[in-house]
């Protein structure tokens, strides 16, 4: 299919673009197969907007007389307004804009026609490999091994190839164990916490059925992560109610009388549509014009948008303190172990584990935990608050980790390499991206598509020293501890930087933050200068007790 | 009274167990135990109210709630110590004369001198001459200068030069309480004023030439403009009720040239029910989401701070935007007035925005103005209806300006939560009485220190980083945003919930910037120490007298760094000394609450007061948190986790 077929007017001149907090511009609209361009002609301030049609999440088109108007919705949440002159020409944009966002063949998304403009120092799609995690593993204990067993998707089509197994369970129990989780999505080692050698684990419900069906090997797999005489706490992120209801559909959960060395803690983390539905409110909310207070509070309110971050937070926290308080070894999963079981595991690694805090330990943790995990970001994020299809698979699971992670980082602005900016840029990419980083729903469709080979991973782009600048907290100062964070509701705010972004003139935060990494290297640059003298004279003094001496 | 049990509202398992003890001042309780010998001290003029619950098994239980917002619960082993604590409290809370206040008796070992600087250190008439007053528009009036026109007014009043005498008076006949129109702030460079009055005594229909006048006089104060907005800071409604007691608001038509505008800010009643409601939101245990934020909306707290920030804003455009001078108003024109006036002064001027122009702002739009500091904030046993949180939402607005320009104010939160703090704790004489007139009575300042004296001396721990003078954002006027959807008014835990450290952010870029400061101004200092000692090392080696040079030099760089005499010659070692720097390993230490003790410490330390009422006792306090800190095992941290346990395991 050529992308031209679909172009009906490719460009359009004497077009007005509005955007709050800035003037209206005239220029240009010319649209290509990936991008809506837009660019003003006028020479004091020429300037151009590039919109990657993936990111365009609803459009509606209005008409007075003969001017049309677009309001194009994008998924990062923003909102621009364009007026063309001229019926059919509007109407002609405004299909191809339709057609080109709603493009439903992946191999047809831009990551396929992107060639980067930059150095490529560094192939993001070898930047994280199991291997390399498990080599760090094995320097701390011998308990675990890779397993190779799921080499060609057999077992578990939404596993990754190689898995971090207890040693003690040989492959063939581990086929067995599959076949009793939901989407054989066996327990798989998620965390080893060096401090006390206990682990966190994660996997799918196990499929108990009304009839309280049973798996010895799955028994045995997780009970080999135990010490002897120690109890576990499987952290089921579903209520029990709903855990209940799922036995009929032959899912369920552990009983205690099969794994009495087990506690079972029920939390209850919301997913699919409940979800989107919060995020679709939530905006509604904020960008709701009015100047009244309290019904901005009632509407945050209805949302549940924080009471969900509230829950996910609150079900990492207990995770991480049963592993560091309570020396006790976790399992964590709901249904498919694919939404809210990664918000759980990756959220109490970055309260354990400082290496998570760096922006390093943080891409990684987001290739274990998400991308390799299986999360399904192209049907979770194929829509954002904008959009009217209201599939059940859309939903914003990643978009709340980012959220908590930030609320995580609000509370200890030290304790993190990485800044705001940089949770941001996973949120716009995770939606639309000229990567190919988020494109697929696990690694088997990821190798299917042949992604590596075909397109460029953000981790290629975003390990460049030019770039990692931007993501840089200028306050980060290595904490090696545990953090807890507060989840009390006085604790807990909206992520005004995403949710806000485009709603508020920036300029006065963005100085804050220009004045704080002056202040921070100014003080560096002193350090420098302060050490090079002292070396200096301490030289100079060797250098006169050496005569002194002679 | 001993065995007393403190009780940690979060967590049930964080109970300590001490010795309560009275004094004619505080409250005490000293914890029991060798090693952290934990003191809490409570001011009794910052006991808002006591409370006696049922006897349980375990004791009687005692709940203090603070002006501050403190909470504290206390079980008493028996029930008639508890009741005599009750009654004491009750008296000690409440004192009749102004004379058994803390501040008659608060000595911070300062001398007459000293004293008597403190007292000068915030000037009205420098302010006043600051503005370019008196000029050819303005004037100092003595009309009042024995009280006799307006007893709640200053002595010394600014006026239009117009405006005679007689008209003065004519004019705070036709006012509530006399409080005729007077100048709150003056912008040099477009002349528009600010002024301020108490409602006129209208009624349905009376006029008053003098009045009239002398609105007029302060229109033609402004040369530029040929009208002045009224602005009545009342719901409409309210404004009219009052009509039908001889009171009300301007008639557009009696008036020549005004624009007349409501701008509604719910009376002082509706603000201490707001407040109420939302410190109960604030108390709840273990809250939902949705119980918060229903709460909090069902307060209507930030509704009222909208309403009052929006009223400066509007106030503040009309004056730097239009050009036109504004004369503000509610009943009395002592509550809402100085509220949406200083609000207003904030935003206009950046003078107000400083450390120093802040003690200023409240010095003349609060104090001077006969702001009833005593009825308002329940100094001395009074009408409980009078009590309402007026300044301290003009507190927050300032913090939610904060909020939006980070780099604007040269102060940070923790100085808007210490002039709270002492606004209610009664041990510096400034916010004492309701008048001018009542403290002259008083001889205050002959008896009594100065806060804004306190403050200053401590002013590097009210320092906000981000701040510098030169900077964009503390040139010239604020346009704060004032859609929800724009700028969200948040909810100040830091204000509000203060002593629940637990719900605050475990590091404070505030005191880490502060630190980094501090060292980049020791390593500037220690860069020109060492660049001397080069060229004279250079030189003696010149000389050959190398020896002597060397130990000068050591010496000195003692008496430079006092806190870092280990310092090694060698740069590895400098950097590792570098990394314990004292004020800022919290930030890398051993435990990430280490932060938090450090803020604490600087609590306690900058302001003794807030738990002890001198120096010495801090200190030990100080000690004694350091010291358990430093023993590896921190009794803080592990009461974090405590409290948060009780959260996370509540399946």
């Amino acid at each position: 299919m050529e992308f031209a077929e679909l172009i009906k007017t490719p460009r359009a001149d004497n077009v007005v673009l509005h955007r709050p907090f800035y003037l209206a511009v005239e220029g240009t609209l010319c649209l290509t197969g990936h991008h809506l361009i837009f660019s003003s002609r006028r020479q004091d301030n020429a300037e151009e907007l590039w919109l990657l049609h993936s990111n365009i999440d609803s459009i509606e088109k209005r008409f007075v007389g003969s001017l049309g108007t677009i309001i194009i919705k994008c998924k990062d949440l923003r909102i621009i307004q364009l007026d063309i002159p001229g019926m059919e020409e509007c109407l002609n944009i405004a299909s191809s804009i339709e057609a080109l966002s709603t493009l439903d063949s992946v191999t047809l998304m831009y990551p396929f026609f992107y060639r980067p403009m930059f150095e490529i120092l560094e192939d993001g799609w070898r930047s994280f490999l199991p291997d390399q995690e498990f080599e760090l593993l094995s320097s701390v204990t011998d308990d675990w091994r890779l397993s190779c067993i799921n080499k060609e998707f057999s077992v578990c089509p939404s596993y990754p190839p190689v898995v971090i197994v207890p040693k003690s369970i040989d492959d063939e129990a581990l086929r067995k164990v599959a076949t009793f989780r939901h989407g054989s999505r066996f327990p798989v080692l998620s965390y080893y916490h060096k401090k006390n050698g206990m682990v966190m684990m994660r996997s799918s419900q196990p499929l108990t059925g009304t009839n309280g069906r049973r798996c010895k090997e799955d028994e045995k797999l997780i009970n080999a992560t135990l010490r002897p005489g120690k109890r576990g706490y499987i952290i089921d992120t579903r209520s029990l109610n709903v855990a209940q209801q799922a036995r009929a559909k032959g899912g369920g959960f552990e009983q205690e009388a099969h794994y009495p060395q087990w506690r079972r803690i029920h939390k209850c983390i919301e997913r699919f549509n409940i979800l989107q539905e919060s995020l679709i409110k939530l905006v509604e909310a904020c960008n709701d014009q009015s100047h009244n207070m309290d019904r901005w509070l009632s509407k945050l309110e209805a949302s549940n948008w924080l009471t969900h971050i509230k829950e996910i937070l609150t079900a990492a926290c207990l995770a991480a303190q049963c592993i560091d308080r309570e020396g006790a070894s976790v399992l964590v999963h709901g249904t498919e172990g694919t939404d809210s079981t990664l918000q759980v595991t990756s959220l109490a690694q970055i309260i354990l584990d400082p290496r998570c805090r760096t922006i390093r330990g943080f891409e990684s943790l987001v290739v274990r935990e998400w991308l390799q995990a299986g999360h399904p970001f192209q049907q979770r994020c194929a829509q954002s608050a904008y959009s009217n299809s209201k599939q059940k698979w859309e939903a914003p699971v990643f978009l709340l980790f980012l959220d908590c992670v930030w609320q995580i980082l609000r509370q200890f602005p030290c304790s993190f390499e990485f800044n705001e900016q940089f949770l941001i840029l996973l949120f716009e990419h995770s939606y639309a991206s000229q990567f190919g980083t988020f494109l697929g729903n696990n690694e088997n469709e990821r190798s299917k598509l042949k992604l590596p080979q075909k397109t460029m991973s953000l981790w290629s782009w975003v390990n460049r020293s030019e770039e990692l600048s931007k993501f840089q907290n200028p306050l980060f100062e290595a904490n090696s501890l545990v953090i807890w964070p507060s989840v009390a509701p006085q604790s807990l705010q909206l992520w005004e930087g995403v949710f806000l972004r485009w709603n508020r003139p920036s300029k006065f935060l963005d100085e804050a933050q220009e004045e704080m990494i002056n202040i921070i290297k100014y003080n560096k640059e002193l350090q420098a200068k302060v050490n090079a003298l002292r070396r200096q004279l301490a030289e100079m003094e060797t250098d006169d007790r050496m005569q002194e001496n002679l | 009274v001993e065995n007393v049990w403190l009780l940690d509202r979060l967590s049930s398992k964080k109970a300590a167990l001490g010795t309560l003890y009275l004094t004619a001042t505080h409250v005490i309780f000293v914890e029991n135990g060798s090693e952290t010998r934990k003191e809490t001290w409570v001011l009794h003029s910052q006991i808002s109210s006591i409370e006696k619950q049922p006897t349980t098994a375990t004791g009687c239980p005692l709940l203090i709630r603070c002006k501050n917002f403190q909470v504290i619960q206390l079980v008493i082993p028996q029930e008639r110590d508890c009741h005599d604590i009750y009654i004491s409290l009750i008296r000690l809370a409440r004192p009749v004369k102004y004379e058994e206040l803390y501040c008659f008796s608060f000595n911070p070992k300062l001398d007459k001198e000293e004293r008597e600087q403190g007292w000068k250190l915030v000037d009205l008439s420098e302010e006043y001459n600051r503005m370019g007053i008196p000029n050819n528009y303005w004037q100092i009036s003595d009309v009042n200068r024995d009280y006799g026109v307006c007893d709640s007014y200053p002595t010394e009043v600014y006026v239009p030069k117009s405006a005679t005498a007689h008209i003065i008076v004519g004019s705070s006949k036709f006012r509530s309480r006399r409080r005729f129109p007077a100048l709150s702030y003056y912008c040099k460079d477009n002349n528009a004023s600010i002024c301020r009055s108490s409602q006129p005594l209208s009624g349905f229909s009376a006029r008053c030439l003098e009045d009239e006048q002398m609105l007029q006089a302060i229109r033609k104060a402004n040369p530029g403009s040929d009208f002045i907005y009224v602005v009545d800071t009342r719901p409409k409604l309210n404004a009219m009720a009052n009509r039908a007691a001889g009171k009300g608001y301007e008639n557009e038509d009696n008036y020549s040239n005004i624009k007349f505008q409501f701008i509604g800010i719910e009376n002082i009643h509706v603000m201490r029910n707001s407040l109420q409601k939302m410190l109960e939101v604030c108390e709840l245990k273990s809250p939902s989401m949705s119980d918060f934020l229903w709460g909090l909306e069902n307060s209507g707290w930030l509704k009222h701070i909208k309403a009052i920030m929006d009223a400066g804003i509007f106030i503040a455009k009309a004056v730097a935007e239009e050009g036109v001078s504004v004369l503000v108003h509610c009943s009395d024109g002592w509550d809402r007035t100085a509220q949406v006036c200083s609000v207003a002064s904030l935003l206009l001027d950046p003078y107000y925005r400083t450390m120093k122009g802040f003690m200023v702002l409240i010095e003349k739009d609060w104090v001077s103005f006969g702001h009833k500091f005593n009825h308002r904030y329940g100094n001395l046993d009074g009408d409980p209806k009078e009590i309402s949180p007026v300044i301290d939402q003009f507190i927050e607005c300032v913090w939610q300006l904060m909020e939006q320009f980070p780099c604007a104010f040269e102060f940070n939160e923790r100085f808007l939560i210490h002039i709270q703090h002492h606004i209610y704790s009664c041990q510096f004489g400034n916010f004492l009485c309701n008048s001018q007139k009542e403290r002259r009575e008083l001889r205050i300042q002959e008896r009594t220190y100065s806060l804004w004296a306190h403050l200053w001396k401590n002013r590097a721990d009210y320092l906000n980083p981000l701040y510098r003078s030169d900077h964009s954002q503390t040139q010239g006027t604020l346009h704060p945003q004032m859609a929800p959807c724009n700028f969200l008014y948040k909810f100040w835990s830091g204000m509000y919930n203060r002593f629940e450290k637990g719900l605050h952010p475990r590091q404070s870029i505030t005191d880490y910037l502060m630190a980094v400061k501090e060292e980049t101004q020791q390593l500037e200092e220690e860069l020109e120490v060492l660049r001397a000692r080069l060229a004279n090392l250079q030189k003696s080696q010149l000389n050959d007298n190398s020896v002597k040079s060397k130990q000068e030099d050591r010496s000195k760089r003692l008496g430079l760094f006092p806190s870092n005499n280990s310092l090694a010659n060698t740069p590895q070692e400098y950097s590792n000394d570098l990394k314990s720097f004292p004020s800022r390993s919290p930030s890398q230490g051993d435990e990430e609450d280490s932060a938090l003790i450090l803020t604490q410490d600087n609590l306690k330390s900058s302001d003794p007061d807030l738990s002890a009422n001198s120096d010495q006792e801090s200190g030990v306090e100080d000690l004694s948190c350091r010291s358990s800190s430093g023993g590896g095992c921190l009794p803080s941290e592990d009461s974090g986790k405590d409290s948060d346990e009780a959260v996370f395991l509540a399946v």
